[in-house]
């Protein structure tokens, strides 16, 4: 738990915001920019892609992360890597143990797989993230599987595996360090339907310092 | 005077057509109905593809709605990395994380669905006596077959399956932006409780095989290069067969569509988009 919200990060504040609950975001994060994203009321799962700035047909490649490390779970000292196999960003720390890079992001479509179609016209994080990426002209073809941070997606022996209860709680955070230029854009959650956001999607706090 | 054979246009056209007919492992067979080995209970006639995809090598095809799809690992060490699109509307793609998610399970199975990212059924896994599959780890790029082979172009002796996706995306007119997290068949990738990923690459027994359902009509892209966690040294991947014949759309009947909710809610939205 941080003693305040800057504990710990490089000392000149560039950025600091909270994105309400629902809401998408984009922005740039030039390399050795640190981003804290905060859980400010728990468990709020934060739905995360990323681009090279100069060239964003590279993006976060959930595969080639989980490859190169050998491991499904996001943590500290994690290196998130794209789909041309470079290093884009470093998580710092977190107070959380783990992150989710395997549950992708809640659709309008996928939702009515999930729980029927009667949800089909609630919001949903590929509506959020189509959306920041229309501001620099990306799209549909751009989607790929993201990052969750405060999710937990464990995956038992038989294969079994779904979005839990999560491990977050109020306050707690994590630190993301760019590696290259970047275009970050996030979903905050507005998953209703599952535990991923404890049924009750919350803002985050979103600062970025250097 | 040249003593070339090659030295006029008339010889050098008799000498590219002498080489007409000549049969190596690895090629496609035209047409399909002729290939040496037909899948069982397959008649000539209802074949669309046959195919055996060299080591390093690559294909991708339209195949329509109903397709079958026979996927062999002829000699126990292939590794077929798998692209698929909507060819009607190839924005709509595989989506490795709905289809696990979906279906509340990590590993691929006979009645797995392969999801799109518009909750619905692109392909849909029938049979399978291989049973090492991977939807994790994703595919080789120049870097990763640079650190391990020293090179790994398109144009070089170790192909990475990345690049090999971008040729075939690109003769459909798809392009980087398009290439999508991936499944490899026959390399087989478990998770344990820590997450940590487990590697069982094999080499396995050959003719090992599968076939899948096109739910869709598709674009289908396929590389048969080495898994990224293969530590071998050397490029070690063997040829694969891939062989597609005629069928018909799914029945309401069908098991794999009662399979679970949510498969029959992916098979609804399939047929609520053919409703048409």
């Amino acid at each position: 738990m941080l003693a305040h919200p800057m504990e710990g990060l490089p000392a000149t504040l560039l950025h600091d915001e909270v994105l309400p609950a629902r809401a998408p975001w984009n922005h740039v994060l030039k390399r050795g920019e640190v981003l804290r994203i905060i859980d400010l009321e728990g468990n709020q799962a934060v739905d995360f892609l990323m681009y090279a700035m100069a060239d964003d047909a590279e993006r976060y490649s959930a595969q080639d992360t989980i490859c190169r490390q050998g491991n499904l779970f996001l943590r500290s000292g994690s290196v998130l890597y794209s789909n041309e196999g470079r290093a884009m960003a470093t998580v710092l720390g977190s107070s959380v143990a783990y992150h989710d890079t395997i549950g992708g992001a809640c659709s309008c479509e996928s939702n009515t797989l999930r729980y029927g179609h009667h949800t089909r016209h609630q919001h949903a994080c590929v509506e959020n993230f189509l959306q920041a990426n229309a501001i620099d002209g990306r799209g549909k073809r751009d989607m790929v599987s993201n990052i969750n941070w405060f999710m937990n997606v464990p995956v038992e022996a038989d294969g079994a595996l779904g979005i839990v209860d999560g491990i977050s709680a109020p306050g707690l955070h994590v630190d993301l360090r760019a590696d290259m230029d970047l275009v970050v854009v996030i979903s905050n959650c507005p998953q209703v339907n599952n535990p991923c956001n404890g049924f009750n999607p919350t803002p985050i706090r979103l600062l970025i310092a250097a | 005077m040249s003593s070339s054979s090659t030295a006029d246009p008339r010889s050098a056209q008799a000498h590219a057509r002498a080489m007409a007919g000549t049969r190596v492992l690895t090629m496609p067979t035209l047409p399909a109905s002729t290939a040496p080995i037909l899948p069982e209970g397959v008649a000539a006639q209802d074949m669309l593809w046959s195919e055996v995809v060299a080591a390093g090598g690559y294909t991708a095809r339209r195949l329509n709605r109903g397709a079958r799809l026979q996927l062999t690992d002829l000699q126990g060490d292939g590794c077929l990395a798998m692209q698929l699109f909507n060819a009607e509307a190839p924005a709509e793609r595989l989506n490795i994380a709905d289809t696990l998610k979906v279906q509340w399970n990590a590993y691929l199975r006979p009645g797995s669905l392969l999801l799109s990212d518009m909750g619905r059924v692109l392909m849909s896994l029938l049979a399978d006596d291989a049973g090492t599959h991977d939807a994790f780890c994703g595919v080789s790029n120049a870097a990763s077959n640079a650190g391990r082979y020293g090179e790994g172009d398109n144009w070089g002796p170790y192909p990475n399956t990345r690049d090999r996706f971008l040729l075939a995306a690109a003769k459909f007119g798809l392009a980087r932006r398009d290439i999508h997290p991936a499944i490899s068949w026959f390399k087989g990738v478990t998770v344990a409780h820590d997450g940590n990923v487990q590697a069982n690459l094999g080499p396995f027994t050959p003719g090992r095989s599968l076939v899948l359902r096109a739910e869709m009509d598709l674009i289908v892209l396929l590389a048969n290069c080495p898994h990224p966690l293969d530590a071998r040294p050397q490029y070690a991947v063997t040829p694969v067969q891939v062989q597609a014949w005629r069928g018909a759309p799914t029945p309401v009947d069908d098991p794999v569509r009662n399979g679970s909710p949510e498969a029959l809610r992916a098979f609804l939205n399939v047929e609520d988009y053919f409703a048409r």
